[in-house]
């Protein structure tokens, strides 16, 4: 299937000589929720402006369903809706006035029903006639989401959509998003919260110093990289890991009341009932066992790492 | 084209217009009175009749065109170098509009506002003083192409624009001098010659004079000079607009 955008061979150097973007390459699948996730400074909020027309690229195109956002932008970018990572709205403008104007702008008639509607999703319908300059901060971050909302876009880019938004407002947002992909949308958000691009994406692209170092199935990717610890309570405590068990590379807490065995998730190492059998041979009892797994975040921060 | 678009930007401009009514409405209007006073009737009433015409009304197509001109530029720089500031203007990037409609749409709101100003200070001069229209097609066309241009003007210091000093830098150190040289308050024939030919070079000279044979059908220069000087400005306008456009100068990094 044709992907709903195709970005190839782009690269960014701003007017300062910076280099921001370096021959990124990135298919987004449609109907896709997809997260780019990078540190501070990584180039996310420049790949998604020149995506969205607002930045020129330097090198390299972009098509949006088909369309080179250059030759052909109207069709580009009447399929899309952006939010900004920046708070910049009107001050005086209301509520209502400013979400028809968005409506407009992207050659839709007015239509107040999907207005009313949009609005009563983002909880900002007893807002409607204030004037902006009343919202709150996390109001505003709705109302700019109700501004990309408003022309029923195909594709919507959430540049850090849920910064300064409180907790239960968070999920109302997540369950928004999952509504619009429901619906065929095509979402593609950046964020540094991890747990959001780990309870909302299918696939995760991890862009650092301007190039994009990965892309992956979030499940595969966890598959991949995600690490497991096996933590076993000993009912009495080890002075050392006894040498038989040397093969599990084990490691023995300092108070020596816990021995760990961490493991990947490909199973290229000898599994947990082998070792469970071979620790009832050297004759260890434990009165416990506990297993976790790394999250998305901790592989992000070692990905990120590396690439320092 | 994407009418929608065009209309959704006029009239947010036009909104905007409505919530400054006061000041955009009664700042000029109560200036130009004050020009009448002063001019009108305290000078005025020293001055003997200029061209068959008594000073104070010789003065009106003058005072009018002083408004619009500053009033066109101040109007259609701040519509589009506000969007600039704030950020907003990050919406007008993102839409599927064409540089022409965006131009269009604010200009023709700068240009609007401008025009009903103009009506306005022309209706208040009828308190003054006994006014006629010779030409009140031709009057309004020039009011119309004088707004237009200037709004076009205006457009471009918006965008080259980078603070709010040089928003008024060019309106104070370049426009307003040429309007008040440019025979608001005097006929160019007073002058003498030398400076006769200097006025020449100043392209205002010829939107007030053109403007003012509209009301009593006399001029410094030919009409048909007026209309053709005025339409040269208008299209270098434009041209400086669409380089600006094609280059995605001050707008686009
Ligand atoms: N207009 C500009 N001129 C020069 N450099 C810029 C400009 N805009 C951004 N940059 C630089 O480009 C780099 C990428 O910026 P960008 O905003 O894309 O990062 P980001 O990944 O969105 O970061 P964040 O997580 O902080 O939002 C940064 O180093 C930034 O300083
Ligand atoms: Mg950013």
């Amino acid at each position: 299937m044709q992907p709903v955008i195709a970005v190839s061979n782009l690269s960014k150097t701003y007017a300062s000589g910076f280099r921001a973007l370096k021959h990124i390459d990135l298919d987004i699948r449609r109907g896709e929720i997809f997260a780019l996730l990078g540190p501070n400074g990584a180039g996310k909020t420049t790949l998604i402006s020149i995506i969205c027309g607002i930045v020129n690229a330097t090198e390299g195109t972009v098509a949006v369903d088909g369309h080179d956002i250059i030759r052909d932008y109207r069709a580009a970018r009447s399929m899309i809706g952006l939010v900004p990572q920046e708070l910049t709205t009107d001050a005086f403008e209301s509520v209502w006035g400013t979400v028809a104007f968005s409506r407009g702008l992207f050659g839709k008639s007015a239509n107040p029903g999907h207005i009313e509607k949009v609005l009563k999703d983002l909880s900002l319908w007893d807002k409607k006639d204030s004037k902006i300059i009343t919202l709150s901060g996390g109001m505003k971050r709705r109302l700019l989401i109700a501004k990309a909302l408003s022309h029923e876009p195909q594709i919507l880019f959430l540049d850090e959509p849920t910064a300064g938004v409180d907790v239960e407002l968070r999920r109302e947002m997540w369950q928004l998003v999952r509504s619009l992909k429901a619906g065929g949308v095509t979402i593609i958000l950046t964020t540094h919260y991890i747990d959001e691009a780990e309870e909302m994406a299918e696939r995760v692209g991890v862009i650092s110093k301007g190039e994009i170092i990965l892309v992956e199935n979030k499940a595969e990717l966890m598959r991949k990289l995600g690490k497991k610890q096996l933590t076993l309570h000993l009912q009495e405590p080890l002075d050392t890991v006894p040498p038989e068990l040397g093969d599990y590379r084990l490691d023995l807490s300092s108070d020596r009341g816990e021995l760990i065995y961490t493991y990947d998730t490909q199973g290229e190492q000898p599994s947990i009932a082998a070792l469970l059998d071979d620790l009832d041979k050297a004759g260890i009892r434990f009165k416990d066992l506990q297993t976790t797994q790394s999250s998305l975040e901790d592989i992000f921060v070692s990905l990120v790492r590396e690439d320092r | 084209m994407n009418i929608h678009a065009m209309r959704a930007i006029y009239k947010f401009e036009m909104a905007r217009t409505r919530r400054t009514l006061m000041q955009s409405i009664i700042s000029p209007v109560i200036s130009t009175s004050l020009y009448f006073v002063v001019f009108g009737a305290a000078i005025g009433s020293r001055i003997a009749q200029v061209e068959g015409i008594t000073y104070g009304a010789f003065i009106v197509p003058g005072l009018i065109m002083l408004s619009l001109l500053t009033q066109s530029i101040a109007n259609a720089s701040f519509g589009i170098y506000f969007p600039k500031f704030t950020g907003t203007i990050y919406e007008l990037l993102l839409a599927p509009v064409s540089y022409l409609e965006i131009v269009v749409s604010y200009v023709g709101a700068a240009a609007t506002k401008s025009i009903i100003l103009g009506l306005i200070i022309l209706a208040t001069a009828t308190l003054f003083v006994p006014l006629r229209i010779a030409h009140p097609l031709w009057m309004i066309l020039f009011l119309a192409l004088t707004a237009v241009t200037f709004s076009l003007v205006g457009f471009i210091i918006g965008i080259w624009a980078d603070g709010f000093e040089k928003l008024q830098l060019v309106p104070l150190l370049i426009v307003t001098p040429l309007t008040f040289l440019g025979g608001s308050f005097y006929s160019i024939d007073m002058l003498p010659p030398f400076w006769q030919t200097v006025t020449l070079f100043n392209p205002v000279v010829y939107l007030i004079s053109g403007f003012r044979w509209s009301f009593y059908g006399i001029a410094d220069v030919s009409v048909a000079v007026s209309l053709a000087m005025t339409l040269v400005f208008m299209a270098i306008s434009l041209a400086l607009v669409a380089w600006i456009f094609k280059t995605g100068y001050r707008l686009k990094t």
